[in-house]
């Protein structure tokens, strides 16, 4: 649906800044004001997005948004599988969160593997009276009993359980000494903190800190050490991908130690700290254990983009800047041998995406970092913008974006329903929730979270499905039949 | 290399390649320290026994893999169905990316629904001001005819008053005094989606009815023979409730749906996107109130709401989401009862037809073991027709269910020789079901996509009925109710049946019954 409305990117300047005016107006004054910060289009001469970021939603619109307990249990802890993870409070937050991001995992689920399943302490309203600690306890017993095979525990806190006081970390203390040192993590991600699931993920890389790092202290790893050994950090491993990472790592001659979280064990957590390289996918997640392990183990981290062959390039290389020349010649090895695939891949779907324009909206690190592997199949990014990004999310941006992209933090949803009449992308990529919205406009759309059921995106094998995917999505013969024909 | 440009693998085949096989293998073997294999078979043996089942039956603290969700999302789904009606849940705002999700993972369409935000400084003094201004915002935005305030238990546990709050806001002018706000408390850690349900469709009963509170005279009833019609949480809404508008206008009823979400799930895809469709129009929200009576789909969803309206002189009538031939009987004939409309001639041949239908096909279900878990009146519902094909409801269970709705079971097992070796767990969840259904098995179990993590542990095959069904499409837009919804419920467990059959057909080994004619 591209009709070239705006060639220049005075032009595109111009047609965004009259866009975002446009939705301002329909705000009462106050909320006009809060929600310009968040609006603007990228200017190439500035170092910034120069949006405002990580500041409270406006209250009565459709913030996309979850909170810190989806940021902690349902990215970051819920995918160590051979935990159980307790959703601590009523049950409902559980509920929604139960299987719905594809964390993929190996194991007996039930048995020695749990991901997939919801651990509640199921709140009544005497558990918020007289506080739920006891339960909490009770409820640990009966893990220890149902199942044997469980490596630990974690508490993540819905909102009742700050309000009323509860005190998780005693009980936490109390049921690790009881049961011998068993790793049992209270984690305070109740919703109500923070503006977004951001400062849930903090909270649960502090967590990890303070609970399995600080409590394995000189808990050594079963394995001999490599100069090589490194860990795979804010991967969860959505439709497989940090496996087709992974593979391309261990193919270049690395030694992947432990993978966060996506397939993760409780094993790999305690034996990071070996690591002789973090590398780093999703910066926004778990930036803040890295730094810790720089500070405290001294160990180096470094940020990658497996989207798209030019940024894997890229990033191999980077990786391998790191090591000496048996992982540089293994980078080259592998960037050459995926080469012809890659070019099988773009010389079969090129033609079908070459110009077509992208709007995204989604979380963590896909606003920018999916923009490489778009402009490798010919298209164009043309607006962008987080869920909960931070400054230093807006930042990196620039190093991604085009002059004049249209940037939108924390987008509700009239603003992005506005956004894309005006602009006309041929693809929106963003959530479930947004998914529906865009489809009925007859916008062709792909869930760039969970990506839409498919994946692997991550890697060479990623790439492939995600240009087969994209195609999917933009030449499905159903966008032309939403007029009928007598209308 | 795995991918090939020309055929590219996803996931399910990309990661059984042997390169894939290899490298997950050795990240267990080396990192994982995993448990030891023969540990690891002793484990799973046990959790299949009887000392197994009793350890899990004897939780009393833990929930595991429950069949319920919390209140603010049946608030969410009753408020749907007023006509240009904006959600509005107050509390923070997660838990309506959370409600927004569950619902599109289900319908497969848009929910629209707003928070009001509340972070730790409402924690601390109170969510008043983000009423204020979320009110404001949403009216300006989303152009609404009402909106509809539920709470989480964030804000229940702070203790917001909404009555107060609503009236503190539109004094402060977010929306104007005589716009429709219709509010219910809807805490999370009482009851379940159902009773959030309840509660907001008796709000919007008592708003409308009651003078929206204390701003205009109490409506004075004045009958004039209609029947309101309430659906109560319903996963095959859209569905469903076009099959009983259909059935009402074949028998010329005057009716109201009492909050109809059948359009606003169920928008055309034209290049429009339609954030309000179809819906109980306010006017006949209020006007409600002069039916003759009322009848509830859905007896658990529904209590309060009920109660509510018999105390303002209608009669009320509540069924247990009737599947079936003796459940639709009894729902067909106590609506001519009430309107004095016979039932026609259609009706009547459409349930020949189901008979016509179960008559053809019930020997393949007759004396298979089903086990049934859902909500309540789902339950009630599907095991009346179980009994009907002359199957043998074995395990019935709803996590939601509680003793009065246990009772009804029991005597609905009573009424007949199907239901002889039937039980009925109440409060029980999913993870007592699998040890159920270990050591008591059965031949098939109905319900919703959660059981597919059962089907895969205990081999028990899986007819999906229920909500949620994240992992099927489209089948919300098929009706349960009525003969004809009757007749999907039969087809789809007999498909199931059938499949089942040929299922692990391998030829020249297997094969002798691999018959083309069932």
């Amino acid at each position: 649906m591209s009709t070239a409305l705006a060639e220049t990117p005075e032009d595109i300047k111009a047609r965004n800044k009259q866009v975002i005016a446009e939705v301002l107006e329909a705000y009462p004054d106050k909320s006009a004001k809060r929600r310009a910060k968040h609006l603007n289009t990228y200017d190439a001469e500035k170092s910034e997005c120069s949006v405002k970021s990580n500041i409270k939603s406006i209250p009565g619109v459709m913030t996309i948004r979850g909170c810190a307990y989806a940021g902690s249990k349902g990215v970051v802890w819920g995918p160590i599988k051979d935990m159980v993870h307790i959703s601590h409070g009523p049950v409902g937050c559980g509920q929604y969160s139960w299987g719905s991001r594809r964390n993929y995992y190996v194991g007996t689920t039930g048995i020695d593997s749990f991901v997939t399943m919801q651990f509640t302490s199921d709140f009544q309203e005497k558990d918020i009276v007289f506080g739920g600690d006891k339960k909490l306890g009770k409820i640990i017993d009966e893990i220890q009993v149902l199942f044997p095979l469980n490596k630990g525990i974690t508490i993540q806190s819905e909102c009742p359980i700050g309000l009323i006081g509860d005190d998780i970390e005693a009980v936490a203390k109390a049921k690790s000494k009881q049961y011998d040192g068993k790793t049992i993590v209270p984690v305070r991600c109740e919703g109500f903190r923070g503006v977004s699931q951001s400062l849930g993920h903090h909270i649960a890389n502090d967590a990890v800190r303070d609970w399995v790092f600080d409590k394995a202290g000189d808990k050594i790893a079963a394995f001999e050490s490599t100069p090589y050994d490194v860990a795979i950090i804010g991967d969860y491993n959505i439709g497989g991908d940090a496996w087709s990472s992974r593979i391309l790592l261990e193919e270049m001659g690395l030694r992947v130690i432990a993978q966060w979280s996506g397939d993760g064990s409780i094993a790999e957590l305690e034996a990071t700290p070996k690591a002789k390289l973090n590398i780093l996918h999703c910066y926004r997640s778990m930036n803040y254990i890295t730094r810790h392990m720089e500070e405290k183990f001294g160990i180096p981290w470094v940020e990658y983009n497996f989207f798209g062959p030019s940024k894997i390039e890229a990033s191999l290389r980077e990786i391998a800047s790191h090591f000496d020349d048996k992982i540089k010649d293994g980078a080259e090895r592998v960037i050459a041998k995926y080469k012809p695939l890659m070019q099988a891949v773009i010389d079969k779907y090129k033609p079908r995406l070459q110009g077509k324009k992208v709007m995204l909206f989604v979380g963590g690190l896909r606003p920018r970092h999916v923009i490489g592997a778009y402009e490798d199949l010919g298209m164009e990014v043309v607006g962008t913008g987080y869920e909960f990004g931070h400054n230093d999310d807006y930042q990196r941006t620039t190093h991604y974006v085009k002059d004049g992209t249209l940037i939108y933090d924390d987008v509700t949803g009239y603003e992005f329903e506005k956004f894309v009449e005006r602009v006309q992308p041929d693809l929106v990529g963003s959530g479930i929730k947004e998914k529906y919205v865009f489809q009925k406009m007859g916008v062709p759309f792909r869930q760039m979270h969970s990506w839409d059921y498919s994946g692997p995106y991550h890697g060479y094998d990623g790439f492939a499905i995600f240009a087969r995917d994209m195609d999917i999505a933009i030449n499905a013969p159903v966008w032309k039949l939403a007029k009928a024909p007598w209308s | 290399m795995s991918q090939n440009a020309e055929k590219i693998l996803d996931h399910q085949e990309l990661f059984r390649e042997p390169e894939y096989a290899k490298m997950i293998e050795n990240k267990r073997a080396l990192f994982e320290n995993r448990v030891p294999a023969e540990e690891l078979d002793r484990v799973i043996d046990w959790t299949k026994t009887a000392e197994y089942r009793e350890k899990n039956f004897a939780r009393e603290a833990l929930t595991i893999n429950p069949n319920k969700a919390c209140q603010p999302l049946g608030a969410v789904f009753a408020a749907v169905g007023f006509e240009k009606t904006l959600p509005f849940v107050h509390g923070s705002q997660g838990c309506v990316a959370y409600y927004r999700s569950h619902f599109s993972r289900h319908f497969k369409e848009p929910t629209s629904c707003v928070s009001s935000s509340m972070t730790e400084d409402a924690a601390v003094f109170g969510g008043l001001n983000n009423m204020i201004d979320g009110l404001a915002n949403a009216h300006a935005l989303y152009k609404p005819k009402m909106i509809a305030v539920s709470t989480t238990c964030m804000a229940e546990v702070i203790g917001d008053d909404l009555n107060a709050f609503i009236k503190g806001a539109k004094e402060k002018g977010s929306v104007p005094a005589d716009f429709d706000v219709t509010f219910a408390h809807t805490p999370a850690f009482v009851g379940s989606h159902t009773t959030g349900y309840d509660n907001v469709m008796k709000g919007i009963v008592e708003h409308f009815w009651d003078g929206k509170a204390g701003t205009v005279p109490k409506l004075e009833r004045q009958e004039n023979g209609s029947i309101n019609f309430i659906g109560g949480f319903d996963g095959y809404t859209v569905g469903n409730i076009r099959e009983i508008k259909r059935i009402f206008d074949l028998m010329g009823v005057d009716y109201t749906i009492f909050g109809d979400n059948s359009d606003v799930w169920d928008t055309p895809a034209d290049g429009e996107f339609r954030m309000y469709d179809g819906g109980t129009t306010l006017e006949q929200a209020a006007n409600a109130i002069h039916a003759k009576a009322t009848i509830s789909m859905q007896e658990f969803c529904t209590e309060k709401t009920l109660a509510t309206i018999a105390a303002h002189g209608q009669e009320v009538k509540a069924f247990n989401h009737p599947v079936g031939i003796a459940g639709t009987d009894a729902f067909l004939q106590e609506v001519s009862r009430l309107t004095g409309k016979p039932i026609p001639e259609a009706l009547t041949k459409e349930r020949g037809r189901l008979v016509d239908a179960i008559g053809d096909s019930s020997a393949h279900i007759h004396g298979k073991k089903f086990a049934i878990y859902g909500d309540p009146d789902t339950c009630l519902g599907l095991a009346s027709f179980i009994l009907e094909l002359g199957g043998e409801p074995t395990h019935i269970l709803a996590t939601n269910g509680n003793k009065v709705w246990a009772e009804k079971v029991e005597q609905l097992l009573a009424s007949s020789p199907f239901g002889k070796n039937c039980h009925v767990y109440p409060g029980k969840d999913l993870w007592h079901l699998r040890s159920l259904l270990f050591t008591e098995p059965v031949d098939f179990m109905i319900g919703n996509t959660y059981g597919k993590y059962l089907e895969r542990d205990t081999n028990t095959p899986l007819i999906r009925i229920g909500f949620p069904l994240f992992d099927r499409h489209h089948h919300h837009r098929y009706p349960v109710w009525g003969y004809q919804g009757s007749l999907n419920v039969l087809v789809w467990i007999l498909d199931k049946i059938f499949d089942e059959l040929d299922k692990d057909i391998v030829a020249g080994k297997n094969d002798i019954s691999f018959d083309i004619i069932r």
